[in-house]
This record gives structure tokens, sequence and C-alpha cells, in this order.
């Protein structure tokens, strides 16, 4: 069985994610220790919270090389979840400027929806997604499936042919990202009901195949 | 297109699920867990529990007793959010950030302040410093005297604060909630709809999503407080005594106009 390792950095709630992962099939390992992520098979990064106290947390749980060192040199399967997406950019704006893990160029911004209309922030609820790649996390997912969110901020990637979803609210943003190894959402598909689960699965079903 | 949420609301008391009315009548209805089965089924848009037992009697100078108090109703969370796969709030007799810390590891996605907001507003910034703005959810309860006048109060309703909600409102945003939860305390169990007056001002008051709670007898209710301004609409009640309350409420909304997840 393959060893799905979940980042514990004291961000958020880790028992949804792991409870949605274990009823989507896996057996997840929540650790605080870097150096398991050398024996993992793949690697989950969730978490919600603002930037800057992320990265702080991801630095002093000694998680910054281990995290490098699996994710591009060792090219394991990585999936990050809302913050945890919003963290593989090379910079965060939120609470003032702090550098990302800069696993994916881009910059993360907050979300700038026209003051004219009534998009109230942060953005919360479930909304509907233009799938741009249906052969990763969308497999057998209609176009427009609904997924929940909650967040204020967006990734913003420099090269925009990572980008396998976007969602609207107010303003077109960056809803998941897909590139190599590397996915990543910025809604919550441990939140989702079965389309949630769903989108596990099939992230779980490359892992296998990595 | 981002969706009007269509929210139950579970009252807890005592480890048991109650009704209630206008703040002061309880009555249990039911197994927490059971009920909690029957919205996973239906794929509910959000949960929230409010826990509002009073017998724990708080001290407040010994914090160990402050988690003590919760730990039962918590054991429910654990429970239920093992097979919850839906963002869920938890409410009720909050004081601290040690005891938010033991919801969000128990399974909660935000927790909503009421009476220790009012205390110490301080508490908002920091909950929304350490957790995200959008994690931090405060419950305002509106009482509408008999002049028409509307006032916040705290404790369940049985102390008034002086303040108008669309004040407290803006003040909470700017603390750092993310989210308001906004109940009228005569509606509370009368089924005689939203208190809409109320919903508008504190929506246009603030930028930040308001869930309304409070008096819908009838699914038709929940258009009327997304006209007002809501971006949720919540019910406590309702959702116990009318048959398939999640399918009818998501009917009578789209009929109305209104963008629901189906």
């Amino acid at each position: 069985m393959a060893r799905i390792v979940v980042i514990d950095y004291g961000m958020g709630n880790l028992s949804s994610v792991c409870n949605a992962l274990a009823a989507a099939g896996a057996t997840p390992l929540r650790t605080r220790h870097p150096e398991e992520l050398a024996t993992a098979d793949a690697i989950i990064l969730p978490g919600v919270g603002a930037f800057a106290a992320g990265m702080e947390n991801l630095r002093a749980g000694g998680f910054l090389p281990a995290l490098r060192e699996a994710v591009l040199e060792q090219g394991k399967p990585f999936l990050g979840i809302c913050l945890g997406m919003q963290l593989l950019a090379d910079s965060g704006s939120e609470h003032g400027h702090s550098a990302g893990l800069g696993l994916i160029p881009g910059r993360v911004e907050r979300l700038a929806p026209p003051p004219d209309g009534d998009f109230r922030l942060p953005h919360i609820g479930w909304n509907d997604l233009a799938i741009r790649r249906h052969d990763g996390l969308y497999a057998d997912l209609p176009d427009g499936e609904n997924f929940y969110f909650v967040h204020s901020y967006v990734f913003v990637a420099d090269d925009p042919g990572v980008v396998s979803s976007t969602c609207e609210h107010g303003v077109e943003f960056t809803a998941s990202l897909e590139a190599g190894n590397i996915s990543a959402v910025q809604f919550h598909p441990e939140k989702s009901h079965r389309a949630g689960l769903k989108l596990l699965s099939n992230w779980l079903s490359r892992v296998g195949k990595a | 297109m981002l969706k009007k949420r269509l929210i139950p609301v579970l009252l807890l008391q005592n480890g048991q699920l109650v009704r209630s009315e206008k703040f002061t009548l309880h009555q249990v209805i039911g197994n927490p867990i059971h009920e909690v089965e029957r919205f996973n089924h239906w794929s509910v848009d959000e949960l929230i529990y409010l826990d509002i037992s009073r017998d724990d009697h708080y001290d407040l100078r010994r914090d160990d007793k402050k988690v003590r108090g919760l730990s039962s109703s918590l054991e429910i969370l654990t429970e239920v959010s093992k097979t919850c796969f839906m963002p869920l709030t938890w409410g009720g007799r909050i004081r601290s950030l040690e005891q938010m810390q033991a919801i969000f590891a128990a399974g909660a996605d935000k927790i909503t302040l009421n009476t220790q907001a009012w205390r110490e507003p301080a508490l908002i910034t920091e909950a929304a410093r350490r957790y995200g703005s959008q994690a931090v959810v405060v419950s305002i309860d509106a009482r509408r005297h008999p002049d028409g006048r509307l006032e916040v109060c705290v404790e369940g309703g049985r102390e008034a604060t002086g303040m108008a909600p669309e004040d407290w409102a803006r003040k909470v945003e700017a603390l750092g909630a993310g989210e308001i939860l906004l109940q009228s305390i005569d509606r509370d169990g009368t089924a005689r709809g939203y208190d809409l007056d109320l919903i508008q001002r504190v929506a246009a008051a603030t930028r930040i999503p308001v869930i309304a709670l409070g008096g819908v007898g009838d699914f038709m209710h929940y258009a009327k407080g997304i006209e007002a301004g809501a971006s949720a609409v919540a019910a406590a009640n309702l959702w116990h005594f009318k048959e398939l309350a999640d399918r009818g409420g998501k009917r009578a909304l789209a009929r109305a106009g209104v963008a629901v997840r189906m």
C-alpha cells in the first residue's frame, strides 16, 4: 500500500483531510517529522490560515529542505490543498510580503472582485469550475461541478499552462494547478461531498501509478 | 458563480439535539449523530452546530475546567467529522484560543463566537490572525424592541448590550471576522419568516458574508432572506419537522431565481 504522508504543521483541520483520504481508500499518515517525507510515496500539504504563518510553521518544523528534495528532486506525487496550494508560489502578500516554497512560479494575491457588484470576501461556499484538463484530478468529473471554497487569496501562476481549472467570483481565478508530479487545489475536496472524494480518489489512482 | 448556501443549524444542549423557541423554550428532539447522517446523505451545503448548554458554570480562572466543559460535545463533533465531508461550523461557550484549537482538531472548519466576542473583542482579531478570517464567524443575536429598535444581546439573549446590530457587525468585520451568523431572537421558533429589515441593515453595513437565521417556517421564506442581502440562509427547527427539508428548500430557492447547488 502506498505511503501517503499528510504534513501536520499546525495550520488547521487535518482530521477532515485524513478522514476523506480514508474514505477514498487510502491509509494516510499524518506527521510532524520532515524525515517521514523521505520514505513517503506521496505527500499532501493541507492547511488553512495565513500565508506568512504557514511558511513560518513549515520552516520551524524543518520541512523546507525535505519538501524541496521530495517534490522537486525525487518527483514524488504532491497534492496541495487551499493554503497548501498557495504556499507553492514564489511569494505571498497576506499580512505583508513573504517568500513561498517556490515550487510553482507565481504569486499569491488578494482576490479583487469589482467593487460595484455584491462580491463578498472571503469567498465562502460552493462554486462551479471551468475545467481545462480532464485527464488528471478531474477524470470522470463534469465541467461545472461544484466544490467548496473558503479563502480570500488566490494563486496567480506565471505559466497559464499549469492551470487545470478556473473559477469565478467577480473575477476569474485559478482553482487548481497540475504540473507534472505537483497537483494543487484552492477548494477543499475533503469538504466537497462526493465530488471531492472522487477528486481525491483520482489523485490517489495516479499515486498508484507513479 | 458562487451559490447561495442553505444551512441546517443543530442546537445541542447537554449532548442532546433540541429545538428552540425565542431562546427560552427547549425541547429534546433527538440524537445528534443520527440527524447528521441524514444531512450527509442529502449532501447539504454546510452544517452549523451551536452548543447552547448552560449547565457548565465557567470559572474564568481555571483553564483546564473550560476545556473539559466542552469535551462531551466535542466527542459528537469528532464522531460526525469521520463520515461527513462537508464544512462544519462549531459555536457555543467558546472563550479562548485553546478551546478553538481543540474544536479545529476535532474536525470543525470554522468557529463562531458570540458573548466572548462582545466581552473581549481582541479575541476576534487573535483568532483571525491564527486561523485566518475565513475560520472566524461572529454570531450576532438581535432583539427587536416594541418601539422597533434593534439591539444586540449576548449570553443567550439574556444580556442587552445597547448596541445596534449593524454597528456591531461593522465593528466585528473590522476586527477580522470572516462571516456573520445573524439571528433574530424574536423570530426564533416562530415560523413567521426572517426579520428582513435586520438582514438588510447588517448586509448593507458589511462586505463579509451574512448567514441569516431565525424564523423560517416555510421554504418560501429562504428566498426573502437572500433578497434582503444574506449570502446563506439557515434554519434549525424546520429541518426536523419538514419532509425533504434540503430538496424542498433548494427547489423553492431555485424557483425564486436564486442560484443554488442542487
